[in-house]
């Protein structure tokens, strides 16, 4: 099997992460996969307000996932879709569970996603961009998240699917990987596939986590070395 | 006013601004065509720290019923959070559509797009979509959206249609785009009239006007925003100062 850009098929679109690309945040980073653009501004811990939906005990994580209306073939049309409120959720369920939020009673932590142009992997490479900002900002955390999605086209398995990719794949399955703790916390599949596809399918994902990690963490060391 | 405002107001009455700029000068711009592979004409500006994206997207619609023969022209913008603390989620609020409605009035006005060419058939033309993105707020919003939203229209290709369906990988001729019309907004600090208000300034900023102008010096669009007013006098020079400064931008499309 050939893949429409010559990639093989366990290997990731040209990976290049940023960290500290908006001046008026927190933190933040810009992530390409491939055609992908994801950009991630995260603004605290900061006070939340109103004060009814603080937490007494722990700082809310809020996650914003959008899409700019020119970053797909069709124009998106501004504001919030049921898929765009989807995603926000599956990414902020993503990235709490490295996140000490115990830290910051009644805080809020704001992620702040939009997707500048897209050729599918916007969730993972959402989550790749705002655990980087999350860390730029300074947010104590476990571990970096990092996430990619994967599939089988024919026979064959393949990593960081494109959008026509994405037709032809009998599944896509979109994880999100914290490589310290070896869990997973972003796990959703559509499609039709065997239990034995779906362990292979997951070693796979978890091998591609581990090269997107490294790029995560030298786009930190990158931004900081800097500083000192 | 809080200590730093005080400390640029009396710099201002001395004639200097907190970046050493003249009360006529802009910051660096940077143009950047092209920066959206899926939009059919887009691009980046800077202003300083100042960025906003541009894309224009084609769609093929229904024309409005008083002009049947015409394409559509929709501007809208974003104020997305990843550009300030003090952008909210949500939609448009009043400064997010000001925007949009000046940058809309100064392409409609100078009949920049020649909309007649969008006709497809009876009942059937393209609606251009220019979507405009701030992608972080330094000051003097109007001019780069102005800027980035002319930059994507004169990039801008209309995708293949065959009656039914859009083609958009199929990249065919260039938008019908005539003129470049460029907005230049002055700020009112005191009794000073200063081009490219950075953020604090702006802050301190009592009155606000944007003119637009087209190739021929033409003015196609005004906007005075703020509370103070302005004299006869001051309007005079601040229309001819934006002619200058309009022609200067313009060369850089």
């Amino acid at each position: 099997m050939k893949r429409e850009d010559g990639r093989k098929p366990h290997e990731l679109r040209p990976v290049e992460i940023k960290a500290g690309v908006l001046p008026r945040a927190t933190g933040s980073a810009l992530v390409k996969m491939g055609k992908t653009h994801a950009l991630v501004a995260v603004y605290g811990p900061r006070s939340l307000h109103p004060r009814h939906l603080q937490l007494s005990d722990k700082a809310l994580l809020q996650t914003n996932y959008t899409m700019m209306s020119f970053s797909t073939t069709e124009r998106v049309r501004p504001g919030y879709s049921r898929r765009s409120i989807e995603i926000s959720k599956v990414i902020k369920d993503a990235l709490g569970p490295v996140v000490y939020a115990e830290e910051f009673p009644k805080a809020t932590i704001d992620v702040y996603i939009d997707i500048i142009q897209a050729d599918a992997g916007t969730r993972t490479a959402a989550i790749n961009a705002a655990s980087v900002a999350l860390a730029d900002a300074g947010v104590p955390m476990r571990d970096l998240v990092t996430a990619v999605a994967v599939g089988k086209i024919e026979d064959q398995f393949v990593v960081d699917l494109t959008g026509k990719e994405e037709e032809v794949t009998k599944c896509d399955m979109p994880i999100a990987y914290v490589p310290r703790g070896k869990k997973i916390t972003l796990l959703q599949l559509d499609g039709d596939v065997s239990h034995e596809d779906f362990k292979e399918l997951l070693k796979l994902a978890t091998k591609a986590c581990e090269t997107i990690y490294e790029k995560q963490r030298q786009a930190l060391i990158e931004k900081w070395s800097k500083r000192l | 006013m809080n200590l730093q405002q005080k400390f640029l107001m009396d710099l201002v009455t001395k004639n200097v601004r907190i970046d050493k700029r003249g009360f006529e000068e802009y910051r660096k711009i940077i143009i950047e065509k092209d920066a959206v592979e899926k939009a059919e004409g887009s691009a980046r500006v800077k202003i300083g720290e100042t960025e906003v994206l541009a894309g224009v997207k084609l769609e093929v619609g229904e024309p409005f019923p008083d002009k049947p023969k015409e394409g559509v022209l929709i501007t809208s913008a974003e104020f997305s959070p990843i550009a300030s603390p003090d952008f909210e989620k949500g939609p448009p609020n009043a400064h997010a559509i000001e925007l949009a409605r000046v940058v809309d009035r100064g392409i409609r006005e100078s009949k920049t797009i020649e909309l007649e060419k969008l006709l497809i058939e009876e009942g059937k033309v393209w609606k251009v979509y220019v979507d405009i993105q701030i992608i972080n707020h330094a000051g003097n919003l109007i001019d780069a959206s102005a800027l980035a939203s002319i930059m994507a229209l004169l990039n801008a290709k209309i995708p293949e249609y065959d009656g039914q369906k859009i083609n958009y990988e199929k990249k065919g001729k260039k938008l019908p785009v005539k003129y470049k019309p460029v907005a230049v907004t002055l700020v009112k600090i005191g009794s000073n009239i200063l081009v490219d208000a950075n953020l604090e300034e702006e802050e301190i900023a009592t009155a606000r006007l944007t003119v637009t102008t087209k190739d021929n010096g033409n003015i196609c669009a005004l906007q005075k925003g703020g509370s103070a007013p302005f004299t006869f006098e001051e309007l005079e020079s601040a229309v001819e100062l934006a002619k200058k400064k309009g022609d200067e931008l313009r060369k850089l499309l």
